[in-house]
């Protein structure tokens, strides 16, 4: 896996070396590395599943994800879980973020967790978030979700956490 | 190669992984197409372009459904959707957000949907586009459509990759339409007017018209009925005359439209099959493909030879007047020359 890394970010070198030079140009800097932030392109898949219309939370990590380099692909309102594995397959992704703030996540979560792993996608990380209740979150975690996440959260944390997850994951 | 060999047996996952390896440019993706690329050939490619908002992913949504319920023969046809978006050049991430029109299509074993981002190419497609495309006909897809990213009017590498390629126009986007339309006449071989629903439709469809009134003049262009312009150059072929792009109407809401725009993307396929067209296509498509593959080796074997710090140094002397640009370039060819061979990775 790690001489995939190296490929990546050789390949990807060769168009941002062009970006590269343009900004330092015109930033009056002459650093390859500033801007260059060299790393396997991290896809996450981000799925609102259940009918409540709460969207906010979903699109704000949305796009603190893309905002740190990842390949976030947005599913939008109103999925079920089988729509979601199927994206999730279809999208070869690695990880999936569920938001939910219905109050559906013990029925919606294990789904979702259990057709990813009847699809051969045992390895994608689950991550959640919303309104859980603490007493939810050990049978979550006990489900395979790798974190819960409530009101509040700095987005930076998830987008670390999820990072270091699948970084851990494939260098390993 | 295991993961070929699976996907040729129709595994999902192994699709959705090898195109993953062919979007990064692997070595394992790099010998799964050469291992599939006799299996590919087959499948009619459709793109479809259009600012961004006209309505692409909602009509990509209607036309796989439509392409699903119009039998070819007895057999149905397989649909894959490559929807493609801009990655952000200072943070290389990318929020992908065509799914969320295409929701219909979910629960069909039949279609096959992947999101791109496009890493910093500039023509509407990812560099990795028509690899992938390969891909998925070599798998077996019947019908490709791929979405553009949809800014500027700069997307001729659509035209270049499709054998049809739609280009989409909605009203109450702002009627600069001069300005949007320059160019698309070189690469549309069907005008949608989608949103036909809203105020402002028949002045969209009125200056695309106008616009192909100008640009077949003498061809006997009848203005009215879009799809007939089609249909008569395709009934009338012996004389091989050019197609006129045909102007159709959709409201990729309710599906209205859909049906005879679906039929005239198979009209214009057999249009083109009957006059050598697609093999013309075909040709000039790999013909592009090899030479920006070509493009990419050298590149690749040039900056493998150079070092940051010369290419910095002749930067600076750039910077400071000391030599002129040519003469940076005839530098850092020197570099790139002289050690290239060695570690040459392509
Ligand atoms: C704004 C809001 C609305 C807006 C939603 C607008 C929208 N498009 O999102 C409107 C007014 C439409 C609305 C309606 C309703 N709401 Co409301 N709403 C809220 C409110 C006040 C804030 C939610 C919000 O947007 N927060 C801001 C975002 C950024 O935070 P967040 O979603 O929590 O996300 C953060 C984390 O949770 C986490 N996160 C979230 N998702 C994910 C995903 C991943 C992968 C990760 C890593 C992290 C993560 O990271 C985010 C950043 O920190 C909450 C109360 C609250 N304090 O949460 C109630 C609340 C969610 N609503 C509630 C209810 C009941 C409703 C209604 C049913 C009310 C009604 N009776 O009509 C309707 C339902 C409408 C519908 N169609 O579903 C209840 C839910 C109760 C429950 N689940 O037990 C709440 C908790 C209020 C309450 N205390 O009762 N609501
Ligand atoms: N009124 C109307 N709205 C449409 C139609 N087609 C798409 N839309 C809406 O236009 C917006 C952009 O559509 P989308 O398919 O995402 O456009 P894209 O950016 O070109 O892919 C969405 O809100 C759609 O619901 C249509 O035919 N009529
Ligand atoms: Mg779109």
């Amino acid at each position: 896996m790690t001489y995939i890394l190296i490929l990546i970010t050789n390949f990807h070198s060769k168009y941002l070396f062009y970006m590269d030079v343009r900004y330092n140009v015109l930033q009056k800097r002459f650093s390859k590395t500033e801007l260059y932030m060299p790393e396997k392109k991290i896809r996450v898949l981000i799925a609102k599943p259940g009918l409540d219309g709460h969207d906010r939370g979903a699109k704000v990590v949305a796009r603190a994800l893309r905002d740190a380099g990842m390949e976030v692909i947005y599913t939008g309102l109103r999925q079920t879980p089988e729509m979601i594995a199927e994206a999730a397959l279809q999208e070869d992704v690695d990880a999936v973020g569920l938001s939910i703030l219905s109050g559906a996540h013990m029925a919606l979560v294990p789904r979702v967790i259990e057709l990813l792993k009847a699809n051969g996608q045992e390895n994608v990380m689950v991550f959640v978030g919303g309104i859980i209740p603490e007493t939810d979150v050990p049978p979550l975690i006990e489900a395979g979700v790798k974190a819960v996440y409530g009101p509040g959260t700095p987005t930076s944390r998830c987008v670390e956490d999820i990072q270091k997850a699948v970084l851990g994951e494939v260098v390993a | 190669m295991h993961l070929a060999e699976a996907v040729l047996s129709g595994n999902r996952l192994a699709l959705a992984r090898l195109l993953t390896q062919v979007e990064n440019g692997t070595p394992e993706g790099v010998a799964a197409l050469d291992f599939l690329f006799p299996f590919t050939g087959k499948a009619h490619l459709i793109g479809i372009t259009g600012a961004p908002g006209t309505g692409k992913s909602s009509l990509v949504n209607q036309l796989a459904r439509a392409f699903r319920h119009l039998k070819n023969g007895a057999s149905e046809r397989r649909v894959a959707v490559v929807a493609v978006d801009p990655s952000s050049p200072f943070t290389g991430g990318a929020l992908l957000g065509d799914r969320v029109r295409m929701r219909d299509l979910a629960g069909d074993a039949g279609v096959f949907i992947r999101s791109m981002a496009s890493r910093g190419a500039l023509g509407g497609l990812a560099r990795a586009t028509a690899s992938v495309v390969q891909v998925l006909d070599a798998a077996g897809y019947d019908v490709i459509m791929v979405e553009t990213v949809g800014v500027g009017q700069s997307e001729v590498d659509i035209a270049r990759l499709a054998y049809t390629t739609l280009v989409v126009e909605a009203p109450g986007l702002g009627d600069d339409i001069q300005a949007s339309k320059a160019g698309i006449l070189e690469i549309a071989d069907i005008l949608v007017v989608n949103k036909a629903d809203q105020a402002g439709a028949d002045n969209t469809e009125r200056s695309l018209r106008a616009m192909l009134e100008m640009a077949y003049p003498s061809k006997g262009y009848r203005g009215h009925h879009g799809v007939r312009s089609g249909e008569e150059a395709a009934a009338d072929m012996s004389q091989m005359p050019a197609w006129v792009p045909p102007v159709m109407r959709t409201v990729a809401l309710d599906a209205s439209g859909i049906e005879e725009l679906a039929q005239a993307i198979l009209q214009h396929g057999e249009y083109l099959r009957a006059t050598g067209e697609w093999q013309r296509r075909e040709y000039v498509r790999l013909k592009n493909e090899l030479d920006d593959l070509l493009r990419a080796a050298l590149m690749a074997r040039w900056q493998s030879g150079v070092r940051d710090d010369d290419y910095r140094s002749v930067l600076e002397q750039l910077c400071a007047r000391q030599i002129s640009p040519y003469q940076a370039v005839a530098r850092l060819l020197e570099f790139g020359i002289q050690a290239g061979g060695a570690n040459d990775k392509l």
